[in-house]
C-alpha cells in the first residue's frame, strides 16, 4: 500500500494526515515533497498524524527525520500524532522517541506548538 | 513442516521494486512456515532492510550490477542471505546509529534494526566479492533447541551479534 498525504488546518498549526508505508521510493518521496511544500508555504508548525500509517522502514524514519530537522532550521517545530503499534517500536529501538515530541490527542498537540 | 531443507534463490535487479519483491517472497516463505504476524512482521522489515543495503550501499544503485538473495528452510530456522556485488564492508566500520552525534542521521539505521530484529546475523565477505548478509530466524517451537535440532538451553548458539 502505497503513502497517500493530505493537510489541513488546525488554528495556526497545519495537521498532516499520512496513511500507508513510509518506505523507499513513493513513500519516502511524498512525505519530502510534502514537508517541502508546506515550509515552502511558510508553515512552519507541522503535526503528522500517523494514526494510519503501519509501516515504516529505515528510509522512512530517515525522511522524519529530515523532515524534523528541516522544520526546525526554518524556526519551526514538528511533530508526531498517533503512533500506531510498529512506528511507536522503531521510534522506540532507534531512540528517535527522545528525539520527536509525541501526541496521543490532536487537540492537545495542537495547543502545545508555541 | 518436511524435516528437509528447502532452498530458494532468486537474482534481482538493483532497483526499488526489487526491495518490495524481495519483502514480498520472503513474507510468504515465512507465513509458510509458520511465524506469526509480529515475527513475519520482523523478517519482511529485516529482508527490506538488506536488500535496500545492496541496492543502495552496495551496489550504489547501479543497473549494472544484481542483488542475490537466498531463503534456507531448515527444520530449526529461516536463513536469509543477501549479497550485494559491491565492495565489501565490516560491521566494525558502521556507525552506531544510536550515539548522540547520530541520532538525527537520516541513514544508516538498516544494519542496527537487522540485527534487532532477527536472531542471528552476521556480514560476510560474498562470493561475488560483495557483502553478504546472513540472518536467521528460529521457527516456531525450536526456540529450546541446539542448532543441530537436538533439545537444549535456549539463547544465542552461533556468533550471533542480537541487541535488544
Amino acid at each position: 500500500m502505497s503513502l497517500h498525504a493530505t493537510y489541513r488546518d488546525s488554528g495556526t498549526v497545519t495537521v498532516v494526515d499520512l496513511g500507508g508505508r513510509i518506505v523507499l521510493g513513493d513513500g519516502s518521496a511524498l512525505l519530502r515533497k510534502t514537508v517541502r511544500q508546506l515550509l515552502d508555504e511558510n508553515r512552519t508548525k507541522i503535526l503528522i498524524n500517523l494514526a494510519d500509517v503501519n509501516y515504516i522502514d529505515s528510509s522512512g524514519i530517515g525522511e522524519l527525520v529530515h523532515a524534523y530537522t528541516s522544520v526546525k532550521t526554518r524556526g519551526g517545530e514538528l511533530k508526531l500524532l498517533h503512533l500506531t503499534r510498529k512506528v511507536h517500536d522503531i521510534l522506540q529501538i532507534t531512540k528517535l522517541y527522545t528525539v520527536f515530541e509525541v501526541h496521543s490527542d490532536e487537540a492537545t498537540a495542537v495547543l502545545s506548538f508555541r | 513442516m518436511a524435516q528437509d531443507n528447502k532452498h530458494l534463490e532468486v537474482v534481482l535487479d538493483t532497483q526499488v521494486e526489487s526491495v518490495n519483491l524481495a519483502e514480498e517472497m520472503c513474507l510468504r516463505v515465512a507465513e509458510a512456515a509458520g511465524f506469526d504476524e509480529e515475527m513475519c512482521y520482523r523478517i519482511d522489515m529485516s529482508v527490506r532492510e538488506g536488500v535496500i543495503n545492496a541496492f543502495h550501499y552496495g551496489n550504489r544503485e547501479r543497473p549494472d550490477k544484481k542483488i542475490h538473495l537466498a531463503i534456507d528452510l531448515t527444520p530449526e530456522k529461516l536463513v536469509i542471505h543477501v549479497m550485494d556485488e559491491g565492495k565489501g564492508f565490516k560491521l566494525s566500520d558502521v556507525p552506531d546509529p544510536l550515539a548522540e552525534e547520530n541520532i538525527l542521521s537520516t541513514s544508516g539505521r538498516g544494519i542496527f534494526l537487522m540485527r534487532a530484529f532477527m536472531d542471528e546475523f552476521d556480514v560476510v565477505s560474498g562470493s561475488t566479492g560483495g557483502a553478504e548478509i546472513v540472518m536467521s530466524k528460529r521457527l516456531p517451537g525450536t526456540e529450546n533447541m541446539h542448532p543441530n535440532g537436538q533439545p537444549g538451553s535456549s539463547g544465542s548458539d552461533t556468533s550471533s551479534q542480537k541487541e535488544a
